[in-house]
């Protein structure tokens, strides 16, 4: 037990510095979902009427809304960004080094997407104190029940990212997630309105919501975030993180995966 | 005692077959030079080697432990120095290879006990705390190098460890590890398409489109002529 903790607490370390040094890329992280807090949300709450639904119990402003789907966000992005960076680090080799060490490799990847989701964590708590700064603010106790939601979110993100870098066979396909996983896991989700808001124009499109596990994180995150525990959405997102975990091991495997397809 | 043992290998890329029954044997603390020019299908046997890719024909065996049977017990016992450069640059000789000490489950003071009896033998102790990235060439690989001999493995590979590298780091880097093998009872197995690389008591192994064209001691197979040109002559490229 004591190696594989050893090596989890190294890749962990690992991303933490590496995410340190690149400041950029935590502010682009903090700036993208700032944005769409005060940019968006402004020029949706003249226009977007919500009612009452759990788990608030009185009338919110659009920006309280969303501020969970923008938690949501950034564990999304956060988690291709990490697909990327596994892209990278298969291309320049360190994937290899990484692969070559005798521990089990799912316990590696696991390492991997768990180091991912620790600075994904970081990055939405950063998000929740700038929004409860502009006066966006939840329950205390809320940003303590939050944690295992977002832990959880994070990994099943981030695990759909490890999946996805391993068919992804270059750099250059990144494009193609932006826009078929990306945008749709987003868009398509109850991060910037409600089921009932979308029942009203298409039923088709309540559906793909209701059942994209996007939006169960996001529900999971948005009642902790009220002190309330979601058990249909926490069940989806640990179901959905399960998949995920098994196709990044498959997409990894050496008998199969994309190492031998490249090459 | 064997430290590397090949036996039947075969691996395709779809319809191109890399390897095709390829057999060998380096004895406990060889140094073994794989020779083949580009294209021989050297790095496809290092990924098999290493685990990166997997087949079910042949079988390949690190100090007794089979690699299909028992995967963890044979990269236990294999350092590799791959022909990428692998370091992280931004951190120190000495994090990097606390790192991979870690990936190996070492740390506290039995992996820094390893790391400096590694740096030692790669006489990198001084340049231990400069980040990767104020290395040169040649010492950037002694510090993968030194990283791949943390774990304290009984088979060293190394896929054209020497790439990109001057004369004289070529050199110094081709002595280290002969030395290594000689002094330490290493076993390497040195991929490269430089003749000059591989010594003339050297065990070599010449892979040519997948097949291995000689196995044996280097002065032998060189004879009169000469490595280069038996080389040359035996994969029929143009001198």
């Amino acid at each position: 037990m004591r190696p594989l903790l050893i090596a989890l607490a190294a890749i962990v370390t690992r991303e933490a510095l590496r995410f340190a040094r690149q400041r950029s890329r935590f502010v682009s992280a903090l700036v993208r979902p700032l944005v769409w807090l005060v940019v968006f949300a402004a020029g949706f709450r003249a226009a977007l009427g919500l009612s009452i639904i759990p788990p608030y119990q009185t009338y919110i402003t659009y920006e309280t809304y969303i501020v969970p789907g923008l938690c949501g966000m950034i564990l999304l992005f956060n988690g291709m960004q990490s697909s990327l960076s596994l892209v990278y680090d298969r291309e320049m080799g360190s994937m290899r080094l990484l692969l070559t060490s005798p521990l089990p490799r799912w316990w590696l990847l696991f390492a991997k997407i768990l180091a991912g989701t620790a600075v994904s964590v970081l990055q939405c708590y950063a998000f929740l104190g700038i929004a409860a700064a502009m006066g966006i603010k939840m329950p205390v106790m809320g940003y303590f029940y939050v944690l295992p939601a977002l832990i959880l979110g994070g990994v099943m993100l981030g695990a759909l990212g490890v999946a996805l870098s391993s068919f992804i066979s270059q750099m250059e396909n990144f494009a193609g997630v932006m826009n078929f996983v990306i945008f749709p896991t987003f868009f398509m989700s109850t991060a910037l309105y409600p089921l009932w808001r979308m029942a009203e124009s298409s039923m088709l499109l309540r559906d793909i919501c209701a059942v994209n596990p996007f939006s169960h994180a996001v529900e999971l995150i948005r009642f902790a975030l009220y002190g309330q525990f979601n058990g249909m959405a926490l069940l989806w997102t640990a179901l959905a993180s399960l998949v995920f975990l098994a196709l990044a091991l498959w997409g990894y495997d050496p008998g199969r995966g994309l190492m031998q397809r490249r090459g | 005692m064997t430290g590397l043992r090949i036996d039947g290998l075969g691996f395709s890329y779809g319809a191109k077959r890399a390897l095709e029954n390829v057999s060998f044997e380096v004895e406990q603390g060889a140094f073994c030079a794989l020779l083949g020019p580009n294209g021989a299908g050297k790095s496809t046997l290092f990924a098999l080697l290493t685990r990166l890719f997997t087949t079910r024909e042949g079988r390949i065996s690190v100090a007794g432990h089979d690699i299909a049977s028992n995967p963890r017990q044979a990269l236990a016992r294999i350092g590799v120095v791959f022909q990428q450069q692998t370091l992280d640059l931004d951190l120190s000789v000495r994090r990097n290879l606390r790192y991979f000490a870690a990936l190996h489950g070492l740390a506290g003071r039995a992996a820094e006990m390893r790391i400096e009896a590694a740096l030692e033998r790669m006489a990198m102790r001084e340049r231990a705390d400069e980040l990767a990235r104020d290395l040169n060439g040649g010492h950037r690989r002694r510090t993968e190098i030194a990283r791949a001999l943390v774990h304290q493995p009984a088979v060293l590979l190394l896929d054209e460890p020497t790439v990109g590298l001057d004369a004289e780091a070529r050199r110094a880097i081709t002595t280290h590890v002969h030395d290594l093998c000689a002094g330490d009872g290493l076993t390497a197995l040195w991929a490269t398409h430089l003749t000059d690389e591989v010594w003339p008591e050297d065990r070599l192994v010449i892979l040519h489109r997948g097949c291995v064209l000689a196995d044996g001691i280097t002065r032998e197979i060189a004879g009169q002529e000469g490595l280069t040109e038996r080389f040359l002559s035996l994969t029929g490229a143009p001198a």
